[in-house]
């Protein structure tokens, strides 16, 4: 049984739907990404989760129980905030005991959690000091704590690295993915950076203006983006413009030199499609189609190259660092494998995909 | 922009210019108040004398005075209770003038500074016609309750600005962490508001404690506070008697100010004044 299930989840804010029917499901033990650009609604549904935002319909259940009436303070999750997170006037002890002080647990028992509790977030020595003592990143995991402490069913976390230098950022979110399996505590995390969900997550929900695109793995996020708004999102992608053509037993697709056949596909004749391919889907090949190299950027263990190609555009290409190409020079080139989106239907053009030159993180 | 004064280039010149500007501003403000010492202690002060002959005789002269004595008891009194109960009134309402977003938020947050935004005597003589009907002429709560017409603006304004810069992720932490709404208010929201609702209570009290012209419409004769004193006191007695009670009218306001000077930020004043 799912721990967190989101059922037609809609909010609006005004007449702006900022969450529309957004349905999901979150297993127990999983770290869940919800990704997508600022003011998709990502936030929105996450304080939705916390009782911070009331759905105007559809529903939040909790191991099978409805939780959309419940108020924050007396539902089992428990969130860490982008900023703002410690009370100023409070020791970080303080802040972190202070839900355990409302539900009058007795002191010593407290006082061992909280030691419990910090050591586990690496700060055994801070109880004493005020959150302005410490630095972002030690604030950022005061706020753990304190969600931690109060043991709830699921742990909410709401771009709580966005604060942070890059570094810090890399480490903290190491740090929270570890402690997340060591706990196995269901968790829904929100970022707008592909490279942290892709990074941290079991699983990933995009959002793109409210609307829930793809939940799936990171992984097959990658490789099988299923709208047109994830596989732009996802990682770099070639995106071209292409007309369709009916053939007999499928359908091909034409953009400028290009030529794609579709098998299994009945399309109308001459609409629109749009092909998209991986840049390390792209390679050279005798019996390519001819582009430019316009530019080679050398990104340390792959290179980037920029081709210009005939009544297409700019292409992008990751390729070995070892490739002979010099800026100028012509060369043919083939799609390894590519995805073909029309309408709302996706088909999915030439074999596996090849091995890939770099990891995603490192392509945006 | 406009071009520097040729003078502003030379970097001497500025410094003393810069100092002497200070130094004028110093003696404009605090001029007036060191010739009311003098006053103050002084015996005798007639023209060929620089420096009076220094004396307690006026101090004790006041001191003695039953009527004075009244009147100071009567501002200890007044002023404290107004400002308490104008506290207990406007926070909950500042609370939710910063957090609320009701229709005629604006209109309504506007409406505190009306009070402040006529000449008042036209509105303390309307006041006495309703206050008349209402019994409340010369009484102790009819005194207060036009002290605390004074305090209002200071008492919504300031708070409001002060929750509204208290991020709301705070309360919501709280909230999440089991606190109810009570609870998040009143150990999270103000603790962390105090010394903006400090700096609020220490203005209320003292726009309260300086209230002259309503309390002497509505308490005379019997409520006399000091500020009202005050006018009897500089129309009917020589000049030192006067000096003295504006040393005891302000020393409360000097001593709250001494005292809550760290809570005296920028940003808390400022904060009172956006909408």
């Amino acid at each position: 049984m799912p721990r967190l299930v989101l059922e037609h989840l809609t909010k609006r804010f005004g007449t702006q739907a900022a969450v529309y029917d957004v349905t999901l499901d979150v297993r127990d033990g999983e770290l869940m990404c919800l990704l997508g650009p600022s003011g998709c609604g990502k936030t929105t549904t996450l304080r939705m989760i916390g009782g911070f935002t009331a759905p105007d319909s559809g529903d939040i259940q909790i191991d099978g129980r409805s939780v959309a009436a419940v108020p924050p303070e007396r539902r089992p999750t428990a969130m860490v905030f982008q900023r703002y997170n410690l009370w100023p006037h409070m020791t970080v002890e303080q802040n972190v005991s202070f839900g355990l002080r409302i539900r009058r647990i007795a002191r010593p028992e407290i006082e061992r959690k909280v030691q419990e509790v910090l050591a586990l977030v690496g700060l055994p020595q801070a109880s004493r000091k005020f959150p302005h003592q410490l630095s972002g990143g030690e604030q950022q995991r005061v706020a753990v704590a304190r969600a931690l402490i109060l043991e709830p069913q699921i742990l909410l976390l709401d771009e709580p690295f966005s604060n942070l230098d890059a570094r810090l950022r890399v480490r903290m979110r190491e740090e929270v993915k570890q402690l997340q399996r060591a706990i196995g505590i269901t968790t829904v995390f929100v970022t707008h950076d592909q490279e942290e969900a892709l990074t941290i997550a079991d699983r990933i929900a995009v959002m793109h203006q409210g609307v829930l695109q793809q939940v799936d793995t990171p992984t097959a996020l990658y490789a099988y983006p299923r709208t047109l708004f994830v596989a732009d999102f996802i990682g770099t992608m070639n995106l071209i413009a292409a007309r369709t053509h009916a053939e007999p037993g499928g359908a091909s697709l034409t953009a400028g030199p290009w030529n794609l056949a579709v098998p299994d596909r009945t399309w109308p004749d001459g609409s629109d499609a749009t092909i998209a391919v991986r840049p390390e889907d792209l390679f050279v090949a005798p019996d390519g189609v001819v582009v430019e190299v316009r530019r080679v950027v050398n990104l340390g263990h792959y290179l980037q190259v920029l081709l210009q190609c005939p009544e297409v555009g700019e292409l992008r290409m990751f390729t070995e660092k070892g490739a002979a190409l010099s800026e100028g020079q012509r060369v043919h080139v083939r799609f390894a494998r590519a995805l073909a989106f029309h309408g709302s239907d996706l088909a999915e053009i030439g074999g596996p995909m090849r091995p890939t030159v770099a990891s995603p993180a490192d392509r945006r | 922009m406009t071009r520097a004064p040729w003078f502003w280039a030379v970097g001497a010149l500025r410094r003393v210019v810069g100092i002497g500007a200070l130094l004028a501003l110093a003696a404009f403000i605090l001029g007036p108040l060191a010739t009311l010492l003098v006053w103050a202690f002084a015996g005798t002060w007639l023209f060929p004398n620089l420096v009076p002959d220094f004396s307690l005789k006026w101090w004790v002269y006041v001191l003695s005075n039953a009527d004075v004595g009244k009147s100071i008891r009567m501002s200890f009194l007044s002023a404290p209770t107004a400002t308490l109960i104008s506290a207990v009134i406007c926070i909950p309402a500042a609370y939710a003038f910063a957090r609320l977003e009701f229709p005629g938020r604006r209109v309504l947050l506007l409406s505190f500074l009306s009070a402040n935004a006529f000449p008042k005597i036209g509105l303390y003589v309307s006041i006495a016609t309703l206050f008349y009907r209402l019994d409340l002429m010369d009484t102790f709560a009819g005194v207060v309750l036009i002290q605390i017409v004074n305090t209002l603006l200071f008492m919504i304004w300031i708070p409001t600005g002060t929750f509204r810069g208290i991020n709301v992720n705070l309360e919501e932490a709280a909230r999440d962490a089991g606190a109810g709404p009570l609870r998040t208010f009143f150990q999270i929201t103000l603790p962390i508001a105090l010394p903006g609702l400090i700096v609020a209570a220490l203005f209320a009290f003292i726009a309260a404690f300086d209230e002259a012209q309503g309390s002497l419409i509505v308490g005379t004769p019997n409520h006399i506070t000091m500020p009202v004193m005050m006018y009897a006191l500089v129309l009917g007695y020589p000049q030192p008697v006067g000096a003295v009670f504006s040393v005891l009218l302000s020393l409360p306001s000097v001593i709250l100010l001494l005292l809550a000077q760290r809570y005296l930020r920028a940003g808390y004043l400022a904060a009172g004044y956006s909408l």
